[in-house]
C-alpha cells in the first residue's frame, strides 16, 4: 500500500546517507521514527531490529507475516518481536513492498547459490559482524536473524516457487518506521552483486530518524 | 534393505531432542493426518550454526519443502537431504505456536489442570530443547512444519491447508552432517481447528544401504552440488569418528 508521509526531512534530528556494503547501528527511541530512502533506486537494505532494553527480544520475521497473515510488509505493517510484542509500525511506504522471507546474502549462502569462488566477495552477514564486532553491544553471530529486506521484490507462485525478480524501487523510493518500544536498528546497505536485488549496482541509501 | 535402529512415536503436542549422525535417515510418519512437526536444526559441534530457512528457501528458488530439496544451514552447508516424501509440500513459512496464540485459540489449559494434557506451545517447547544443550531463546531460528501448508495468493495473502497430510504419510530425512534435532508436534500457528489438535508423529532412525547412495538431492540442482561440496570441505577439517 503506498502511503506517503507528512514528515518534513528539515525536521529530522538527523539524516545519514550509508553506502552500499556499509553497516549502520543506532538506536530509535519510542515514538521515534526512522526513514530510510533508496536514493538511486533498486536498492536492498537488510535490516534487524532488537529491543535497545534487552537485545534478547527481537524483530521476528515470521512472527510478524503469520499475524499479518501476509508475506510481505508495506504501510500499516506492525513489526513484531520474538516475544510477540510491536516493535516498530511502518507508517508510510512509497514503494508499496518489502521482502522478509529472503534473508541476507553471506559468503557461505553465495557459494552454494552462484559459484563457490563467490566466497570472498562481501555480504551483508559480514556487514553485520563487523558491526557487531566493533561496537561493544554484548551481541555476537548468534544476535543474528532473519532480516527485512526494503526495497525487495521475492514473489512467491502460487505452486509454491520462490522467484528474486527486479526490484520495484525506483529512485527517492522510501519507507518510515515508528517506534513503539526503544529500538536498536541494525542495517546492511546490501553489496550484492550476484543478482537483480540491486540491479547489479549496488548504491547509498539515507536514513533520517525524527524523535 | 532398510534396517530399522530406533523407533518412537511422539504424541501430539510434546517434544523431544536428539543428535543424528550423519549418514542416517530419520523417518517422520503422520500416523493419523493432519500432523504437525516443527523442526530446528543445530551443529552440535558448534551450534552457531543453525537451520537458516531463508537461505533454504532462496537458494532453491521454492517456498514449501518436498524430495529433491535439502535443509541448509547458515554456513552454507546441508544438514539433511528430503530423499522420500509422500506429502509433497512441508510449510517453511508459519513459524511456532507461542503461549499467547495458544490461549487465543485454543483456550489456557495448565498443567495444574490437565497433567501432561495440558497445552503446550511450540516455542515454550523449542526453548526447553535449546536450553537441554546451554542455548536459549537468543538462538531461535525460523523453523519446518512437516506435514503443513501454507497456501500464498498473488497479493501475498497466507492461508492454511486443513487435513493436508494423509494419514501414514512420511518424510525421509538423510542426515548429510552430525545434526542436533530439536522436534515438536505442537499445532501449526496457522490450524484453525476448534480443538487444539493433538496428533502423534512416529519417528525413526533408519540405515538404509540404497537411499545412502541416492544422489537425487545433489543432482536435482547445481546449487545442492555446491552445498554438498561445503559439507566435503567441512568433513576434511573436523576430526574423524
Amino acid at each position: 500500500m503506498i502511503l506517503e508521509s507528512s514528515r518534513s526531512t528539515a525536521d529530522a534530528l538527523s539524516r545519514e546517507i550509508v553506502e552500499a556494503g556499509d553497516y549502520w547501528i543506532r538506536e530509535v527511541p519510542s515514538g521515534g521514527t526512522l526513514r530510510i530512502t533508496d536514493l538511486r533506486g533498486n536498492q536492498a537494505v537488510d535490516t534487524l531490529f532488537y529491543s535497545a532494553a534487552d537485545p534478547g527480544e527481537r524483530y521476528s520475521a515470521f512472527d510478524t507475516i503469520r499475524e499479518q497473515s501476509n508475506l510481505y510488509l508495506t504501510a500499516g505493517t506492525r513489526l513484531l518481536s520474538t516475544e510477540g510484542n510491536v516493535m516498530l509500525e511502518i507508517v508510510a511506504d512509497t514503494c508499496g513492498r518489502h521482502d522478509t522471507l529472503g534473508g541476507a546474502c553471506a559468503p557461505e549462502s553465495n557459494t552454494v547459490r552462484y559459484a563457490l569462488e563467490k566466497k570472498t566477495m562481501h555480504a551483508c552477514r559480514d556487514s553485520w559482524l563487523l558491526a557487531l564486532g566493533e561496537n561493544d553491544l554484548g551481541m555476537t553471530k548468534r544476535d543474528l536473524t532473519h532480516n527485512i529486506n526494503f526495497f525487495m521484490n521475492v514473489p512467491v507462485t502460487p505452486d509454491g516457487g520462490l522467484t528474486f525478480e527486479d526490484g520495484i524501487s525506483a529512485p527517492g523510493k522510501y519507507v518510515e518506521l515508528q517506534a513503539r518500544m526503544d529500538v536498536r536498528a541494525l542495517i546492511s546497505n546490501c553489496p550484492q552483486l550476484n543478482n537483480p536485488c540491486n540491479a547489479y549496482n549496488p548504491t547509498p541509501i539515507e536514513v533520517a530518524i525524527w524523535t | 534393505m532398510t534396517e530399522t535402529l530406533y523407533a518412537d512415536t511422539l504424541a501430539g503436542g510434546r517434544h523431544w531432542s536428539l543428535v543424528v549422525r550423519r549418514g542416517l535417515i530419520l523417518r517422520l510418519t503422520d500416523l493419523e493426518g493432519g500432523a504437525n512437526a516443527g523442526m530446528l536444526l543445530y551443529n552440535p559441534l558448534n551450534p552457531l550454526e543453525r537451520i537458516n530457512l531463508p537461505d533454504t528457501l532462496k537458494c532453491q528458488h521454492t517456498f514449501k519443502l518436498t524430495r529433491g530439496h535439502c535443509l541448509y544451514s547458515d554456513m552454507g552447508r546441508i544438514f539433511c537431504s528430503i530423499v522420500s516424501d509422500d506429502v509433497g509440500w512441508h510449510d517453511a513459512s508459519g513459524g511456532t505456536c507461542n503461549r499467547a496464540l495458544v490461549e487465543r485459540k485454543w483456550g489456557a489449559l495448565t498443567y495444574q489442570a490437565a497433567r501432561n494434557d495440558y497445552l503446550r506451545n511450540g516455542r515454550d517447547s523449542f526453548l526447553i530443547e535449546l536450553g537441554k544443550y546451554g542455548l536459549g531463546r537468543r538462538d531461535f531460528a525460523a523453523n519446518v512444519n512437516w506435514f503443513s501448508r501454507v497456501e500464498i495468493d498473488s497479493e501475498g495473502g497466507m492461508r492454511f491447508v486443513p487435513g493436508h497430510s494423509p494419514a501414514g504419510a512420511s518424510v525421509w530425512l538423510r542426515f548429510e552432517m552430525d545434526t542436533l534435532v530439536l522436534l515438536h508436534t505442537c499445532p501449526h500457528p496457522l490450524d484453525g481447528a476448534a480443538e487444539y489438535p493433538r496428533r502423534p508423529v512416529r519417528y525413526e532412525l533408519l540405515r538404509d544401504e540404497s537411499l545412502a547412495a541416492d544422489e537425487f538431492c545433489r543432482n536435482s540442482r547445481p546449487e545442492n552440488e555446491r552445498g554438498f561440496a561445503n559439507n566435503f570441505l567441512y568433513h576434511l577439517g573436523i576430526p574423524e569418528e
